[in-house]
C-alpha cells in the first residue's frame, strides 16, 4: 500500500510526537552548578585562545568542556589541535620552546583527517600562550620538539656525501664498487667467495664482485644492473653513500633517479681498445650531460680496465684529453674534474696505490682520496621539508615504510608529514638514518628510512614527495621550463623525469628562444629549437605531479634525452 | 557500416543534403565513423526509448518506456572510445504522439539499428571521404598491443582507425632489500594482474596479433610468464597466444611509445598495408623535414593556410596533413575554410591526408596543432608575420613572394 495517499502523505513528525520528545536532553539536564562551571570554563577557554577564538564554534567549546569534565587545559589543547594547528617544526619558529605538538588524539578522532591550512606565523600567538600548558600523552608518536638545526650543529659528526657511479654499459661500474667495498672491509672475503661460487654455477664468474651490488634475480642472471643499488662506507672524515647506476639506455630513468640524489659523480670509462670509442657514442656522453643537468658539479673520471692495455700511459692521456674536452664543453669546470687510472677487478688505485710496476707512472691520488677531497654541496637545512620517496615497503616496524633522501629541510620523530600528490597526512613513528641506526631527527642530505603511521599504503608510491604540511609542495599539470636542448625540440610528446618521478606529457608550445649568456628573448614562438640552444617551453602532463620552481627536470623522447632545464 | 538499402551507394548520394542518408552500423568501430559523420546542427533520426509519464485521474503517475523513432537537431556528440558508444543530444524537431517540439533528447546509437542523417550544409568533400571510409569493407581483426614497463602496463587495441587504450594496469613493485628476493614476487604478481586484465578486456576467441613492447626485459619476461602459465593451466589457447606474441622494444611503457612499436620491422612485416603504417610513415617524413628546417615543412593553422593559398602545397611532393578531430567540432564557417584548403590542395595536385586523430600518428600531429604541411618548395618566413602587428595582408603577400624567390 505504499502508493496510497495516506501513506505517501504521512506526517512523521506528528506521529513521533506521540512517543515523547527526543529533544536535546543535555542542556536541560545541566544542573545549576554545571551551568556555572560551563560558563566559567567557556570564558577561560575563550581567553586562552585569544585571537583565534573565532575559529572555534561555541557549541564545540561546551561539548569539549563537558567531555573533559571541566578540565580547561585539556579542552584548550584539543580545540587547538582540531581548529587551529600550531606549527610542527620547532626549527622554523625562533624560540624553540613554543611549539607544542599537534598530534593530540582524543576520543578516537583520527587526526590524519585534519588538514593544516595555516602558516606558522599566525599560530605563534596561541602557542606562546599555550606553552605553559601540559600536553597529553598520546597514542601517536610523541615528538620531543627538538630544535633539529641546533642538534645537528652540536653533533658535528662526519660529513655525509653521496655519489653516483655512471658510465656506458659494461664499463665496470658495479664490479669496481664491489671491489671498493671489499678493499674497505665493508664486505668480507668470505661473502665474495660465496658469491663467486654462485656465479660460477650460472657461468658468470667474472661478475662475482658486481653481485655485491646487483642483488636482483634478473640483474644477476643477465649480468646487468637494472636499478640503482645503494651501499655505504665510511672513511676517517666522511660517511659515503654509493649509488650504483645502470648503464643501459633503457634504464636511464633509474639513473636519473640516482643522479638526483647525489652530490658528485664517478664516471667510469672502459679503456680497452675499441670500448672507449663505442662508449663515447653511447652512454658516456649522455650520462655526462644528465649529470651536469642534475646540478652535480664535481666529477671524478675513473679510467677502468687499464690492466688490459698494460697500463699504457699514452692510452690514459689520450682518454683524459678527449674526455676533459667534452666535459668542459658540457659545463664542468676543469678544477672540478679529476682523472684516476684504476683497475676495478684487481683493485689498483681504488683504495691502495697500484703495485703493478707498469702503473708506476701514476703518482696522483687514489679514488677514495679523490672522493674525500670532494666537498659536498651546501645543504638546504632551513628550507621547508622536501623528501623524494625512492622506495616503499613493509617492515616489522610499520605497515608502511619509505626510504629516500631529504632534499631540503629537516624532520624529527613524531612529525606530521604530507604526501603529495595524494595529499594524505602521515605521522613519523620512527626513523633510521645511514643504514639502519635509529635516530630522533634527520636533516637534508641524509638518506633515511621513515616508518609511517596513520596512512593508507595505496596513497604512497615511489616518486611521490613528502613535504611539510605547513608549506606543502603544489601539484601541477602544466609548467614552464627554461631548457637547454640536446636534440631538436618541437611540440611533441615527451617523458618528464625529476629524480624518481617519471610522468608522460607533451611540449605544448615553445614560447621563446633565449640567449645562452644574457637570457634575453631572441626569437618568439619558433617552429623548432635546435640543439645547444636555450629556450622557454611549456609542458603539459597527463596527470598532476608535485613540482615547484627551481627544480631540475629532464625531458626524454624516443629513448633519447632531448632537453634538461630548470622549472620556472 | 553499410547503407540500409543495398541499392543505395555513394554514387546515388545527394550532395546537397536534402535527402537523408540511411546507414546501418554493424561493428563497434562504426560508432567511431558515426562520430565523424554526425556534426552539430545536422538532423538525425533514430530509434529511441523515451520515458513518458502519464498521470491518471486518481492522481497516480505511471511512467512508461516507449519505443519510437525520433528526429533531433544535433547539439552535441559524445563518444566513449572504451565502450565504443555514441551519445547524440539535441532538440526534437519532428513532433509525434509522445514528444513535443523542442524537447531535449539524447539518442544512444545502437548496433544493427539504422539511422538517418541529414547534413546541415550538404556533403562536402571531407565528409564524403569519411563516408566512403565508413562503408568500405571491414579489413580484418584489430591488433592488440601491450606497452609496459616495471609497474605499468597499457593494454591497447589498434584498429584500422583508432587506437583505444582498453585498460591501464599499475602496480607498486617493492624494490630489492639487502639479501631478500622479495622483488621477484612483486613482478610476478604484476604479470598475473596484467594477464588477467588482458584476457578480460580483449576478446581472444578469434586469433589476433599480440604485441608486447617494453624497455629492458619486461616484455620478454611477461611472455615467458604467459608460456609457463599456459603450461600450468594446460590452456592451449594461452600457450598459442604466448607463442605467437611478438616482443618489440620500446623506450617507455607509456602509450605514446606505440609510435616506435609501429615503426619496428617486426610490425611492418605483418601489417604492411594497414592504414596506420602509412600514416606513421607520413608523420616521420614530416618530422624529418622539420628537423632539417629547410622551410619545406610547417605546422599550425596560420602558416599552413598561407602556404596553401599561395599554392605551395601542390604537385611534386606537397602534402597537407589534417587531423579529423579538426573537422568534428568546428563551427560551419571554420569548417568551410578548412574544407576549402583540402579542396585547393587536391586541385593543385598535391596530396591531402586526413589523419585519424585516435592513432599515435594523429596524436603526434595533434601535438603540433592538428594541421601541418610539406611544401613543394621552401618558404622561410611563414611564421614571422604573426609577430608583427598590422599590415598583415600586404606584408604577408610580399614576404611570401620574397620567400618564394629565395629558392
Amino acid at each position: 500500500m505504499a502508493r496510497h495517499q495516506n501513506i505517501r502523505n504521512l506526517d512523521y513528525e506528528a506521529e513521533l510526537e506521540e512517543y515523547g520528545a527526543f529533544s536535546d536532553e543535555e542542556e536541560e539536564e545541566l544542573s545549576p552548578e554545571d551551568q556555572v562551571r560551563m560558563r566559567e570554563g567557556t570564558a577561560q577557554v575563550l581567553e586562552a585562545l585569544g585571537v583565534e577564538a573565532h575559529k572555534v564554534p561555541k557549541t564545540q567549546i561546551e561539548e569539549s568542556l563537558w567531555h573533559y569534565y571541566w578540565d580547561v587545559d585539556k579542552t584548550i589543547t584539543y580545540l587547538i589541535s582540531k581548529y587551529i594547528d600550531p606549527p610542527k617544526k620547532p626549527a622554523k619558529t625562533a624560540p624553540p620552546k613554543t611549539a607544542p605538538k599537534q598530534d593530540v588524539a582524543t576520543a578516537g578522532k583520527k587526526s590524519a583527517n585534519v588538514h593544516n591550512k595555516k602558516g606558522s606565523s599566525s599560530a605563534d600567538g596561541v602557542t606562546n600562550q599555550v606553552s605553559q600548558l601540559k600536553i597529553d600523552d598520546t597514542p601517536l608518536p610523541k615528538s620531543r620538539n627538538l630544535n633539529v638545526l641546533s642538534e645537528f650543529e652540536k653533533q658535528k659528526g662526519k660529513k655525509t656525501a653521496s655519489f653516483v657511479v655512471v658510465g656506458h654499459v659494461d664499463a665496470g661500474k658495479s664490479t669496481m664498487m664491489g671491489r671498493l667495498l671489499l678493499d674497505l672491509n665493508v664486505v668480507d672475503q668470505r661473502t665474495v667467495d660465496k658469491l663467486r661460487k654462485e656465479a660460477e654455477k650460472i657461468g658468470k664468474t667474472s661478475f662475482a664482485l658486481a653481485w655485491v651490488l646487483d642483488q636482483r634475480h634478473e640483474e644477476r642472471s643477465r649480468g646487468v644492473t637494472i636499478d640503482i643499488a645503494t651501499n655505504r662506507f665510511e672513511t676517517e672524515t666522511t660517511s659515503f653513500t654509493i649509488l650504483d647506476a645502470p648503464g643501459h639506455r633503457d634504464f636511464i630513468p633509474n639513473m636519473i633517479a640516482g643522479a638526483s640524489q647525489a652530490d658528485f659523480a664517478i664516471l667510469v670509462i672502459d679503456a680497452s681498445t675499441g670500448a672507449f670509442e663505442s662508449g663515447l657514442k653511447g652512454q658516456t656522453r649522455e650520462h655526462s650531460l644528465l649529470i651536469r643537468s642534475m646540478g652535480v658539479s664535481r666529477i671524478i673520471v675513473a679510467v677502468n680496465k687499464l690492466d688490459t692495455v698494460n697500463w699504457s700511459q699514452e692510452r690514459f692521456d689520450e682518454i683524459t684529453h678527449q674526455v676533459s674536452g667534452f666535459l668542459t664543453a658540457t659545463g664542468f669546470q676543469p678544477k672540478n674534474i679529476a682523472f684516476v687510472p684504476v683497475s676495478g677487478l684487481h683493485g689498483d688505485n681504488l683504495v691502495r696505490k697500484s703495485t703493478d710496476p707498469a702503473a708506476s707512472w701514476y703518482t696522483g691520488k687514489t679514488l677514495v682520496e679523490e672522493l674525500e677531497a670532494s666537498e659536498p654541496s651546501a645543504r638546504a637545512l632551513a628550507k621547508p621539508l622536501r623528501m623524494t620517496i625512492s622506495e616503499v615497503m613493509r617492515t616489522p616496524q610499520s605497515s608502511i615504510s619509505i626510504t629516500g633522501r631529504i632534499d631540503a629541510g629537516s624532520l624529527q620523530m613524531g612529525d606530521a608529514l604530507l604526501v603529495q600528490p595524494s595529499g594524505e597526512k602521515a605521522y613519523v613513528k620512527s626513523l633510521q638514518v645511514d643504514d639502519g641506526e635509529p635516530a630522533d631527527w634527520a636533516v637534508a642530505g641524509q638518506n633515511v628510512v621513515l616508518h609511517l603511521s596513520n596512512i593508507d599504503p595505496i596513497h604512497v608510491r615511489v616518486g611521490d614527495i613528502v613535504c611539510d604540511p605547513a608549506k606543502p609542495i603544489q601539484c601541477v599539470d602544466t609548467f614552464t621550463l627554461k631548457a637547454l636542448a640536446f636534440d631538436i625540440l618541437m611540440p611533441m610528446q615527451v617523458d618528464v623525469h625529476r629524480g624518481r618521478l617519471h610522468a608522460a606529457g607533451k611540449i605544448e608550445a615553445i614560447d621563446a628562444i633565449l640567449d645562452k649568456v644574457t637570457g634575453k628573448v631572441t626569437k618568439k614562438k619558433p617552429m623548432i629549437v635546435k640543439p645547444g640552444t636555450v629556450s622557454r617551453v611549456r609542458v603539459t602532463l597527463h596527470s598532476k605531479v608535485p613540482l615547484e620552481a627551481g627544480q631540475r627536470v629532464v625531458l626524454r623522447s624516443g629513448g633519447q634525452t632531448v632537453a634538461a632545464g630548470l622549472l620556472e | 557500416m553499410r547503407f540500409t538499402n543495398p541499392k543505395h551507394s555513394l554514387s546515388t548520394l545527394d550532395p546537397s543534403g536534402e535527402s537523408p542518408v540511411s546507414l546501418l552500423p554493424t561493428t563497434p568501430e562504426d560508432m567511431w565513423h558515426a562520430h565523424n559523420l554526425i556534426a552539430p546542427s545536422d538532423l538525425l533520426r533514430a530509434h529511441a526509448i523515451r520515458k513518458v509519464v502519464t498521470t491518471g485521474s486518481t492522481g497516480s503517475t505511471t511512467s512508461d518506456r516507449v519505443h519510437t523513432d525520433l528526429t533531433i537537431r544535433v547539439q552535441s556528440v559524445f563518444f566513449d572510445p572504451a565502450a565504443s558508444s555514441l551519445h547524440v543530444s539535441g532538440t526534437v524537431c519532428q513532433e509525434n504522439q509522445y514528444v513535443s517540439l523542442g524537447q531535449h533528447h539524447t539518442l544512444d546509437l545502437e548496433l544493427n539499428r539504422p539511422f538517418q542523417l541529414w547534413k546541415h550544409s550538404g556533403w562536402d568533400s571531407v565528409s564524403l571521404k569519411m563516408l566512403e571510409e565508413a562503408v568500405a569493407e571491414d579489413t580484418g581483426e584489430a591488433m592488440c598491443a601491450v606497452v609496459m614497463q616495471e609497474g605499468l602496463a597499457n593494454i591497447c587495441l589498434i584498429t584500422e582507425f583508432q587506437t583505444v587504450v582498453k585498460q591501464r594496469v599499475e602496480a607498486n613493485i617493492p624494490k630489492k632489500r639487502a639479501g631478500g628476493s622479495a622483488s621477484q614476487g612483486g613482478m610476478t604478481s604484476f604479470y598475473e594482474k596484467t594477464l588477467a586484465t588482458l584476457l578480460r578486456t580483449v576478446d581472444f576467441s578469434q586469433p589476433r596479433p599480440l604485441l608486447l613492447a617494453s624497455p629492458g626485459f619486461v616484455a620478454q619476461d611477461f611472455r615467458g610468464y604467459m608460456q609457463s602459465e599456459g603450461q600450468k593451466r594446460t590452456d592451449k589457447k594461452l600457450q598459442r597466444m604466448a607463442k605467437d606474441a611478438v616482443v618489440v622494444h620500446s623506450s617507455t611503457g607509456y602509450v605514446h611509445s606505440l609510435n616506435e612499436v609501429l615503426k619496428s620491422p617486426e610490425v611492418q612485416a605483418t601489417m604492411r598495408d594497414k592504414r596506420f603504417t602509412g600514416e606513421t610513415a607520413l608523420m616521420d617524413q614530416l618530422y624529418d623535414r622539420l628537423r632539417k628546417d629547410d622551410g619545406r615543412a610547417w605546422y599550425g593553422a596560420k602558416p599552413v593556410e598561407r602556404a596553401v593559398k599561395e599554392g605551395a602545397v601542390g604537385r611534386g611532393g606537397g602534402v597537407l596533413l589534417i587531423n579529423n578531430k579538426f573537422f568534428r567540432s568546428l563551427d560551419i564557417k571554420t569548417r568551410k575554410r578548412f574544407v576549402a584548403l583540402v579542396d585547393k590542395v587536391k586541385e593543385d595536385g598535391g596530396e591531402a591526408r586526413v589523419l585519424s586523430s585516435d592513432h599515435e600518428s594523429g596524436q603526434r600531429l595533434d601535438a603540433l596543432g592538428g594541421i601541418a604541411a610539406i611544401l613543394t618548395y621552401p618558404i622561410y618566413d611563414l611564421d614571422e608575420d604573426e609577430v608583427e602587428e598590422g599590415g598583415e595582408g600586404e606584408e604577408s603577400g610580399a614576404a611570401a613572394e620574397e620567400g618564394a624567390m629565395i629558392i
